[in-house]
């Protein structure tokens, strides 16, 4: 039992720490260190654009998907190498959130599904940032219950029409293509009549409107399809297959494991070394030493949880649906912590921003969190997911499954 | 990265799931919670013929020479196994403590009967209500003998010798606090046995009266010994619990698969699945923080006493959830004497005070947390 890369992985860190030492953007090191937890805006610039940047100089060097095959822009790279790479890309990792989607989950399933000369033509924009996807799945009536979307697409001489809507689009607004789950079959039940597409998100007919959130954030789009043409060789998998399509995009996510989940444990952990209440300093009462102590030994076990399942990878495995408990774990802490900050800070804990303690962090992480543990699977869908895939359970009963589509009762949004 | 046991150590692992489960079925800890016995001594003897009594313990003292890391793996067996013997008092605790600070001949002396099964040992700290603290010790130790009440001592009745810490000075200081090694059985000392919510394992009061001791360790450093003591079997208790967290959850699981009402199974009920969820979810934290333990154990690294407190407090929460969510999971079955999930919940309950309570160890990761972020 050890925590020492092998020869070869030290290596590779090595060789990555002196390129990123060497030509990470510094900058933006201190605002993107103190910048708060999941998706960020930067004072100074343009986030998009700088994490443009950032992804073509990756890119140029060979940095860029690593783990995605060569001749589609990436370098071959086994996956404990990608999960050394973001060890080491640290706090520059915040730069990449627009290129996310597209190298995990849209750029593996065009890789597995799509024609030669489309992977030619698209992967390697995507691992230079050239090109930005989004992922268009959950609709008004299918969050969680993504197969009960409703988009349809319908076949039109060699290509398809589609109309209908999307929600929390991540990133549509600044995106140039697409993965589209549609409906093709209504007449059959849910899980049967949907096939995948990628599109041109200049389309004609495709309409991005940006959501604001509870938070005051603008991160997720709704976007609507009318008549929006695609043409038939931009279908990714057989016609009416698209529930299999979306388990490969899904799975390739699951890879991901290496990038550190924000719990908030570093920052509330600071906060109470130096704040001082009307009792003296925070850390030396009792009652939030116990606090902190059950959120550190929560982040330690999540830190350690995602070792074991890097010493998996670097054994050849695939890791499986036991790192669920990441997010689950996380996103319910990142409000207990933010609640228990400002609870610290008295009556000035409704202040927000730089008017607040801390400049606002907490209050940032407590008015944000609500989306934390909903997007990406909702904390209920994630425990599902454990009790099903990993403990075994049997599913629940599902009255719609064997239904046609077009005969599942149905009520607004 | 190789953040995981060796094969080695996995085989030794399943080769102790397989003897435990053989001679340590529910009704061995039954036969002990139920009688008068205190533990089970033909298990006693099979675990020291096996070789998991001296696993730690180095050749040259009679043991098998191996290392924590495989005393770790038994460790989770003995939890799992529920297994009603003195293995925690004797090997986490008296073993480390003469490994740490005995004598050459100290070690001869007890060493070789540990892993022979020959002699029970236990470490005597309490004295009352409260957690580790030098002030709250008042046995007094002068010209050799000792003279006060500890209480409560796991396995004190049964045990054949003991380490106790004793007030040799009143500065108010942890150097106040000598370590001595006891021979129970020599006399001056009076155990009596005392009522407990885990009658699977001993707990006792003994009275020692002007009984003979030898000092363990320099006379100054009884603390900082004890302190190391605790850490060290901090880790592998954290390691019982998560044996005893993982086999609660299974007995939860399985029982969910099985029991149906309302015409279903009930673990396809997402209030029954998001119970077994939850469980999962502190039994991996807590198996993944009790690596890290492990880790920094097997190689005394800087980091042991911050990730022995972790180890120790999730292994804690960990065992404590299981235990009473597999309880909550059997319904009314779950409350009868007869089902054997009162015997995981009474266990996970002694564990989490035996060393010391969750708050103790929670200020305690605090407070290392806070030293090395100062250093």
């Amino acid at each position: 039992m050890n925590f020492d890369d092998t020869p070869q992985e030290a290596a590779f860190r090595a060789k990555a720490r002196e390129w990123i030492a060497a030509n990470a953007p510094k900058d933006y090191e201190a605002e993107l260190s103190q910048a708060p937890l999941g998706r960020i805006a930067l004072k100074s610039a343009n986030i998009v654009e700088i994490g443009r940047a950032w992804q073509q100089k990756k890119f140029d060097a060979g940095w860029s998907c690593l783990h995605w095959p060569k001749e589609y822009g990436g370098h071959g790279a086994s996956p404990i190498m990608r999960v050394i790479w973001q060890q080491e890309e640290g706090v520059y990792v915040k730069l990449t959130h627009p290129f996310t989607i597209g190298e995990g989950m849209c750029g593996p399933t065009l890789m597995a599904f799509g024609h030669e000369a489309d992977k030619q033509r698209y992967l390697p924009r995507i691992a230079s940032g050239e090109e930005i996807w989004c992922q268009l799945f959950s609709e008004p009536s299918a969050g969680s219950d993504v197969a009960g979307l409703r988009t349809r697409a319908e076949p039109d001489g060699d290509g398809w029409i589609v109309n209908g809507q999307k929600i929390w689009t991540s990133g549509a607004h600044y995106s140039d293509y697409g993965l589209l789950f549609a409906r093709t079959d209504p007449d059959v039940p849910k899980h049967k009549g949907l096939t995948m597409f990628f599109l041109d998100m200049k389309s004609p007919g495709v309409e991005v409107r940006p959501i604001k959130q509870a938070n005051g954030m603008q991160e997720f789009n709704e976007v609507y399809f009318t008549d929006v043409r695609i043409p038939d060789r931009q279908r990714l998998g057989a016609v009416g297959d698209g529930w299999n399509v979306s388990l490969t995009t899904l799975m390739n996510e699951r890879m991901s494991i290496g990038a550190r989940l924000a719990t908030g444990f570093p920052e509330i952990f600071a906060f109470c070394s130096d704040f001082v209440t009307e009792h003296g300093p925070a850390i030396e009462d009792r009652a939030v030493r116990a606090k902190l102590a059950e959120w550190a030994v929560k982040a330690s076990g999540l830190k350690y949880t995602a070792y074991r399942a890097m010493s998996a990878v670097s054994r050849g495995e695939r890791p499986g649906p036991e790192n669920s408990i990441g997010k689950l774990v996380a996103g319910a802490m990142v409000q207990d912590i933010g609640a228990f900050a400002m609870d610290l800070q008295g009556a000035s804990g409704v202040l927000a921003g730089t008017d607040a303690e801390a400049a606002g962090r907490f209050q940032a992480m407590e008015l944000g969190a609500p989306g934390m543990r909903i997007a990406g699977g909702t904390d209920e869908i994630l425990r599902n997911i454990i009790a099903e895939r990993v403990l075994g359970l049997p599913g629940d009963i599902r009255v719609d499954k064997d239904v046609p589509f077009n005969r599942i009762p149905t009520k607004g949004r | 990265m190789n953040f995981e046991f060796s094969d080695d150590q996995k085989q030794l692992r399943d080769q102790a799931r397989r003897f435990l489960a053989e001679q340590c079925p529910p009704k061995a800890v039954r036969a002990v919670l139920e009688g008068a016995a205190g533990y089970d001594k033909a298990l006693w003897q099979g675990l020291a013929d096996m070789g998991f009594l001296g696993v730690a313990i180095p050749e040259a003292f009679g043991g098998a020479g191996a290392g924590h890391l495989e005393l770790c793996v038994i460790a989770e067996e003995m939890g799992r196994a529920l297994a009603p013997v003195p293995f925690s008092s004797t090997v986490y605790l008296a073993a480390e403590a003469l490994l740490l600070a005995g004598s050459d001949a100290q070690k001869q002396a007890w060493l070789p009967k540990i892993a022979s099964g020959a002699a029970i040992g236990t470490l005597a700290l309490f004295e009352g209500p409260g957690n580790p603290s030098p002030r709250a010790i008042r046995l007094g130790a002068a010209n050799g003998v000792l003279n006060g009440v500890k209480t409560p001592v796991a396995d004190g009745a049964i045990a054949d010798f003991a380490i106790v810490a004793a007030r040799v000075g009143s500065s108010g200081r942890e150097t106040d606090i000598a370590l001595h090694l006891v021979d129970l059985k020599a006399g001056g000392v009076a155990a009596q046995t005392l009522a407990s919510v885990d009658p699977s394992r001993n707990q006792a009061e003994l009275t020692f009266t002007d009984c003979k001791a030898e000092p363990l360790g320099a006379a100054n450093e009884g603390w900082s010994i004890l302190t190391r003591v605790l850490d060290r079997a901090a880790v592998l208790m954290a390691f019982e619990q998560v044996g005893g967290a993982d086999r609660a959850l299974e007995m939860g699981r399985d029982y969910a698969l099985d029991r149906v009402a309302f015409g279903r199974p009930i673990g396809s009920f997402q209030a029954v699945k998001h119970i077994l969820a939850d469980m999962y979810v502190a039994a991996t934290l807590a198996r993944s923080n009790c690596y890290y333990g492990a880790w920094a154990l097997s190689t005394d690294a800087g980091e042991l006493p911050e990730a022995a407190a972790t180890a120790r407090i999730s292994a804690t929460q960990a065992f404590q959830h299981c235990s009473k969510q597999n309880i909550q999971v059997h319904g009314g079955m779950g409350f009868t004497w007869e089902f054997d999930c009162h015997l995981y919940y009474r266990r996970s309950n002694a564990l989490a005070l035996a060393l010391g309570s969750l708050s103790y160890w929670e200020d305690q990761l605090i407070e290392r947390m806070r030293k090395k972020n100062a250093a």
